[in-house]
């Protein structure tokens, strides 16, 4: 099976709490939070779907789509 | 995995601070349940009274939200008159062990086929940060400004002791290990305690200067090592995270209650 490809991180801004834990544990530095402390995906093209902000965030705010997701559907 | 599935939608953003361990727990917990491919119609959540014990009113299972300490003796109710159904029942370490201490013992020792989560964030999260007894020698809370001078309880040893017949402990930085293991702690029978280390930013982890949800996390990670791992071999004063009690030799207790059924019907039809 390929390596899965990223498609979109969706993120709950209403549910976000911007407690940067997504921020702060992604080993590709993808996400960060913007003026209104909302996590946004900044470098998406660096994205390796290993889906630890979606596994760690408190808030369940923020899910992985990657082209395999998609597929399975 | 579609959380979404798996929850009632129209109470979220939930109530938990930034950064509140409790919500990772909540994600992970779906996870296991998906991954299980459990019926949400067969989960049934009882939980107490905490910022913890609020987990109940989020998931889309039959849920009961009780009084504080007493989680497991409702579940213990609902078991009895429907051992079909697994029972899941997440406490705070207050909720769990202070309070609720002595249903915990007695709850263990009677092995009856539930699965409890003791979401330890050390410290009275909801009302105030008061000590718990899991807060820990020299720890500073609201109720202990000169620091704590209380031991704690190990809540591995104190579920082994009681008789518990799964014991394990993770924490909400180990996700993954997390799931796995409230998979394994859902999926036996009998008695299963996981303990997780949660974290409370705004109580524990102001009083103690423990830093952001991000740096808590960190340090769960540096103060915990796999259990017989050779990091823990060189470093005991380290928390040992894993399977500590995994036993299928004592009977479970609705199952032995059933023989009792069956036995007190015979002496009835007996005397008939
Ligand atoms: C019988 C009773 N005593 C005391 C309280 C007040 N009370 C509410 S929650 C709580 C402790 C919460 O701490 P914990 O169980 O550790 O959960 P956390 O909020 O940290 O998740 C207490 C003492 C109560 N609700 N009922
Ligand atoms: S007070 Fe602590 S335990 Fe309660 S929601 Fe806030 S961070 Fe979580």
């Amino acid at each position: 099976m390929a390596r899965p490809k990223l498609k979109e991180h969706i993120i709950n801004r209403d549910w976000c709490k911007g407690c940067g834990i997504c921020v702060h544990f992604c080993p590709k530095n993808v996400l960060e939070l913007d003026s209104m402390e909302k996590v946004v995906a900044v470098r998406p093209g660096d994205c390796i779907c290993c889906r630890m902000c979606e596994l760690r965030c408190p808030d369940l705010a923020i899910e992985v789509v990657t082209d395999q997701d998609v597929k399975n559907e | 995995m579609q959380a979404k599935q798996y929850i009632r939608e129209r109470f979220f953003p939930h109530m938990w601070c930034a950064g509140c361990g409790h919500g990772i727990v909540l994600n992970s917990l779906l996870r296991a349940v998906d991954q299980l491919g459990l019926d949400k119609n067969n989960v049934v959540m009882v939980s107490g009274i905490g910022c913890s014990a609020r987990i109940s009113g989020y998931v889309d299972f039959h849920s009961l939200h009780t009084i504080h300490g007493r989680a497991l003796a409702f579940a213990a109710g609902v078991k009895f008159s429907k051992p079909e159904l697994k029972l899941i029942v997440p406490m705070g370490d207050g909720d769990a062990l202070a309070i609720g201490g002595n249903h915990f013992i007695h709850a263990a020792r009677r092995n009856m086929d539930i699965t409890a989560i003791v979401m330890n964030n050390r410290i009275y999260g909801m009302t105030g940060g008061q000590f718990s007894p899991l807060t820990g020698v020299d720890k500073n809370t609201s109720t202990t400004p000169f620091s704590n001078i209380d031991n704690s309880f190990d809540t591995v040893e104190l579920a082994t002791a009681a008789g518990a017949t799964f014991v394990a402990r993770t924490t909400t930085y180990h996700v993954l290990e997390m799931t796995a293991l409230l998979k394994k702690a859902i999926e036996h029978k009998g008695f299963s305690v996981i303990e997780i280390l949660s974290q409370c930013p705004t109580q524990y982890g102001r009083k103690n200067k423990e830093g952001d949800a991000p740096a808590m996390l960190d340090h769960f990670r540096e103060m915990t090592a796999k259990a017989d791992s050779e990091k823990i071999k060189k470093n005991p004063g380290l928390i040992s995270r894993g399977i500590f009690v995994d036993r299928s030799d004592k009977p479970e207790y609705c199952e032995q209650y059933e023989k009792i059924i069956q036995k007190a019907q015979k002496a009835i039809k007996g005397k008939q």
